[in-house]
C-alpha cells in the first residue's frame, strides 16, 4: 500500500511543461563567446549610435572586475559565458517587419501555440503586445492607437534610434551599469527588450504586454526593459516568458527599470515560465533577472505582481526605491518549485521619502525536490519620516522532499518607521486532502483549489487575463500535487 | 436490500491493531449508533469507511449497496453517496465556500453523468440549506472552516450533507462541542435527512445527541469490537451505568 506522502508526490510528477515545443526557423545566431568584439558586432547588427556602443563597452570593463554572487541559497555548476552566444535573430527578420502582417507565419504559429494568437489578439482583447524572440522584437500590436494617445510602446532597440533622448536619460538609471554581476552583463550584450514612455497626464488606453521567447540552442536572453510613467500617468504593463525544452541549461538574465515621476503609476505583472527542467534537474532556465522601480516623483506608486513558476534557477529580487515623498512599493508574488527547480527571491523595499509605504506579500510553494528561499530587504532611511512597510511571507510545502527557507533583513535609520512581519509554514496536509477528497473531489482539483487558495492574495492583484492564466499555469505545474 | 454490510473487519494504524473483527449490516432508512468509550475504535471505524489512507485493512469485507466499498477510492465513495461529517473539520484557507461546495457537487454529478450544475439553481439551494442550518448567508464567501468556532464547523458539516444529499451518513462524533441550540439545529438537519433512502450512522460517546435523533439501533464498541447491540434503550442504560459494566459483562 503506498503512502499518502507518495501519492502526494506521484501527483505532482505528472505536471508537464506545455510550452516545451522548438520552432524550426532558419536563425543568424553568432559563435559562442562574450568579447569586445561581441558587443561590438551586437551594437553594429542594431545599427546603434556611438554612445550606446561606449556605455555598453563602459558596462564590459565593470563586469569583467566584477565576480559571481555567492550569496543566495542557490546550488548549480558555474556559469561558462564563453559557451554562450549572445546574439540570434530568425533569418526572415532581416529586414525587419513593418506590420504584422509581414511577420514570418511560423512565427505567428508559434505564438499561437502558446497562446498569444498576435492576430486574434489584435482584434479581440484589449491588450497590446511587443514579441521578443531570442534577441530581437518580431512584432509590435496596436502602435498606432497607442501613438494617437501619445503613449510610446516599441522594442528598445527602435527607442534607440526614434528617441533617443529618452532613453538616454533614463537608461541605467534605476540599475546601473555596475549594480550587479548579472546587471553589468546585461548592460553589455543586451538585445532586445520593450520600451515604455507614458506622456504626462495619461492613463494608457490598454494594457501592455511584452512575449519573450527563447528558441534557439546555446543562446542567452539578455532582454533589457524601461518604462518611463511620466507625471500623473498610468500603466498596467505584463511580461509573460517561455523556452523549449532542452537538455542543457540556458541563461536569461534581464534588466528591467520602471522610473515613476510625480504622481504617476505602474504596474507591472510577471507570469515566468520559463522551461524549468525535467524532473531529473536536467536542463532548464538560468534566470538571473534585475528588476527595480524607482518612485522618483512625490505620491507615484510602483505594483510588482510575480507568478513564477518556471526557471531551474531564480535569481530575482523586484525591487523599489521610495524616494518621492507619499510614494508606494507593493511586491506581490507567487513562486512554485517543484522537481529540481531552485528559487531565491523576494524584494527590496527602500524608503528615502517621507511618509514612504511599501507592502509585501510572498507566497512560495514547494514540491518534489523544490528549494525556495525568500529574501527581502526593508530599508528606512534616516530622511524617511513616518515610514510604514507590512512583510507578509508564506510558504506551502507538498511533500517531504522539499524545503522552504526565508531570509528578511532590516535596516531602520528612523524611529518613527513602523515594520510588521508576518510568516508562515505550513504543509499541505494529509487532512485538507482527505477532506476534498471525502467530499467526492478529486486529488488534482483538490490540490489546485488549495493551491489557488493559498495564493488568492497574489492573483487578486493581477490584470483579469493574468489572473486566470496564473491559476491554470499553477495547476498544470502542480497537476496531481496532493494526491 | 442492505445498504451496508461490514464483516469481520480488521484494521491497523501504525501498526497497532484497533478492529479486531466488526460485523454491522446497515439497511436503507436505518439509523444506528455507535457508542463506546474513548479509544474503542469508534473514529477509525468512520475513516475506514470513508477511506482514508492512514488505515490499512488487514481482514474482512465492507460492501456498500452491493460494491465492494474498501476497492473504491475515497472520492468515489463520496461519489457513490458515503459521507463522512469530521470529528476536527480541517481549514482550508482562501478557498471559498461557496467554491468548495460546488466543486464537490460537480464531482457528484460528473459521476452521475449529469452536466454541471447551473449557476443560479447552485446559489438558489445553497441559499435554502444555509437557512435551514441557521447560518449567515456570508458563510458562503469565508474559506473552507477558516476561522470557524468548533460549533460553526460542524454546522458547516450538516451544511454540505444537506447539499451533497449522500445515501449513506456517517457522523464522527457530531455532537461534541455543541452548545443546546447548535446541537439542536445540527439534529434538525440530520433529522431532515431521514428518508426510507438513507441510513446513517452516528458514532458519539454521548447519549445526548440521541435525545434528537433518534436511532433504530444502538451497538457499543469497545476494543476493536461491538460488544453489545439493542435498541434506543441501550443507550440509556450506557448513560446510566457508563461504560464499565460491560467489561463485567
Amino acid at each position: 500500500m503506498s503512502t499518502p506522502a507518495q501519492n502526494i508526490q506521484d501527483l505532482v510528477r505528472k505536471g508537464e511543461y506545455r510550452a516545451g515545443f522548438v520552432t524550426d526557423v532558419a536563425a543568424d545566431t553568432v559563435p559562442p563567446g562574450l568579447s569586445e568584439d561581441t558587443i561590438r558586432f551586437i551594437s553594429a547588427k542594431k545599427n546603434e549610435p556611438q554612445w550606446l556602443l561606449d556605455w555598453r563597452l563602459k558596462a564590459f570593463a565593470r563586469f569583467q572586475k566584477m565576480t559571481e554572487p555567492v550569496w543566495a541559497h542557490l546550488h548549480y555548476p558555474p556559469i561558462d559565458l564563453q559557451s554562450i552566444s549572445y546574439y540570434s535573430q530568425p533569418k526572415s527578420m532581416k529586414d525587419g517587419p513593418k506590420s504584422l502582417d509581414e511577420v514570418d507565419p511560423q512565427l505567428l504559429e508559434t505564438y499561437k501555440k502558446l497562446g498569444i494568437p498576435l492576430k486574434e489578439q489584435e482584434m479581440l482583447a484589449g491588450v497590446a503586445v511587443d514579441v521578443v524572440f531570442d534577441s530581437v522584437s518580431v512584432a509590435t500590436t496596436f502602435k498606432q492607437k497607442l501613438k494617437d494617445a501619445g503613449v510610446i510602446f516599441c522594442p528598445i532597440s527602435e527607442a534607440v534610434r526614434e528617441y533617443p533622448e529618452l532613453v538616454q536619460k533614463y537608461l541605467g538609471s534605476v540599475v546601473p551599469q555596475g549594480d550587479n554581476y548579472y546587471a553589468a552583463l546585461n548592460s553589455a550584450v543586451f538585445t532586445d527588450g520593450s520600451f515604455v514612455y507614458i506622456p504626462k497626464g495619461v492613463r494608457c488606453p490598454m494594457e501592455l504586454s511584452t512575449y519573450f521567447r527563447i528558441n534557439e540552442r546555446n543562446t542567452g536572453q539578455f532582454e533589457r526593459t524601461l518604462i518611463i510613467a511620466d507625471e500623473g500617468s498610468h500603466v498596467s504593463y505584463l511580461e509573460g516568458c517561455t523556452a523549449p525544452q532542452r537538455d542543457e541549461n540556458q541563461l536569461h538574465a534581464a534588466v528591467v527599470e520602471l522610473v515613476a515621476l510625480d504622481d504617476a503609476q505602474i504596474k507591472y505583472s510577471t507570469v515566468q515560465n520559463w522551461y524549468p527542467g525535467d524532473e531529473n534537474g536536467k536542463g532548464g532556465i538560468y534566470n538571473f533577472v534585475t528588476k527595480r522601480g524607482d518612485c522618483r516623483g512625490k505620491r507615484s506608486k510602483i505594483s510588482w505582481t510575480q507568478v513564477e513558476t518556471g526557471s531551474a534557477i531564480t535569481w530575482k529580487y523586484p525591487s523599489c526605491i521610495l524616494r518621492g515623498d507619499d510614494s508606494v512599493g507593493e511586491f506581490y508574488s507567487v513562486a512554485v518549485t517543484h522537481h529540481r527547480q531552485q528559487a531565491d527571491t523576494g524584494t527590496k523595499m527602500i524608503h528615502i521619502g517621507r511618509n514612504t509605504r511599501s507592502t509585501i506579500v510572498s507566497k512560495g510553494i514547494s514540491a518534489g525536490h523544490g528549494q525556495q528561499s525568500y529574501r527581502g530587504l526593508v530599508r528606512v532611511q534616516q530622511s524617511a519620516e513616518n515610514a510604514r512597510n507590512h512583510t507578509q511571507c508564506d510558504s506551502l510545502l507538498i511533500g517531504d522532499a522539499c524545503g522552504a527557507h526565508t531570509f528578511p533583513y532590516t535596516e531602520v535609520r528612523n524611529p518613527t518607521a513602523h515594520l510588521e512581519h508576518e510568516a508562515t509554514t505550513s504543509k499541505i496536509g494529509e487532512d485538507q486532502l482527505f477532506y476534498c477528497l471525502s467530499r467526492g473531489i478529486s486529488a488534482e482539483d483538490a490540490v489546485s483549489m488549495i493551491v489557488n487558495g493559498f495564493c488568492k492574495q497574489v492573483f487578486k492583484e493581477l490584470p483579469m487575463e493574468f489572473a486566470v492564466e496564473a491559476q491554470k499555469l499553477l495547476s498544470v505545474t502542480l497537476e496531481g500535487a496532493v494526491g | 436490500m442492505n445498504m451496508l454490510e461490514i464483516r469481520n473487519l480488521h484494521a491497523r494504524v501504525e501498526g497497532k491493531d484497533i478492529l479486531k473483527g466488526i460485523d454491522l449490516t446497515i439497511r436503507a432508512g436505518e439509523v444506528h449508533a455507535i457508542m463506546g468509550p474513548n479509544g474503542s475504535g469508534k473514529s477509525t471505524l468512520s475513516n475506514v469507511l470513508a477511506g482514508r489512507e492512514d488505515y490499512e485493512i488487514t481482514e474482512g469485507r465492507v460492501t456498500f449497496e452491493g460494491k465492494d466499498l474498501l476497492a473504491l477510492p475515497p472520492e468515489t465513495r463520496a461519489c457513490e453517496g458515503v459521507f463522512l461529517s469530521f470529528q476536527y473539520p480541517v481549514e482550508i484557507p482562501g478557498v471559498s465556500n461557496m467554491v468548495f461546495l460546488k466543486a464537490a457537487i460537480n464531482a457528484r454529478r460528473k459521476h452521475q453523468g449529469l452536466p454541471e450544475i447551473e449557476a443560479v439553481d447552485f446559489l438558489a439551494w445553497v441559499k435554502d440549506r444555509v437557512k435551514k442550518m441557521h447560518m449567515d448567508i456570508k458563510v458562503l464567501q469565508r474559506g473552507v472552516n477558516e476561522g470557524f468556532s468548533g460549533g460553526e464547523k460542524k454546522r458547516n458539516e450538516i451544511l454540505q450533507m444537506l447539499l451533497l444529499e449522500p445515501r449513506l451518513m456517517i457522523l464522527d462524533e457530531t455532537d461534541s462541542g455543541l452548545d443546546i441550540d447548535a446541537l439542536k439545529i445540527v439534529a434538525e438537519g440530520i433529522n431532515t435527512m431521514r428518508s426510507p433512502e438513507r441510513a446513517t450512522l452516528l458514532v458519539t460517546h454521548y447519549q445526548r445527541l440521541l435525545d434528537y435523533v433518534k436511532p433504530d439501533f444502538v451497538h457499543v464498541l469497545a476494543g476493536g469490537r461491538i460488544v453489545k447491540s439493542g435498541g434506543p434503550e441501550l443507550a440509556q442504560e450506557l448513560e446510566a451505568r457508563g461504560y464499565g459494566w460491560l467489561d463485567a459483562a
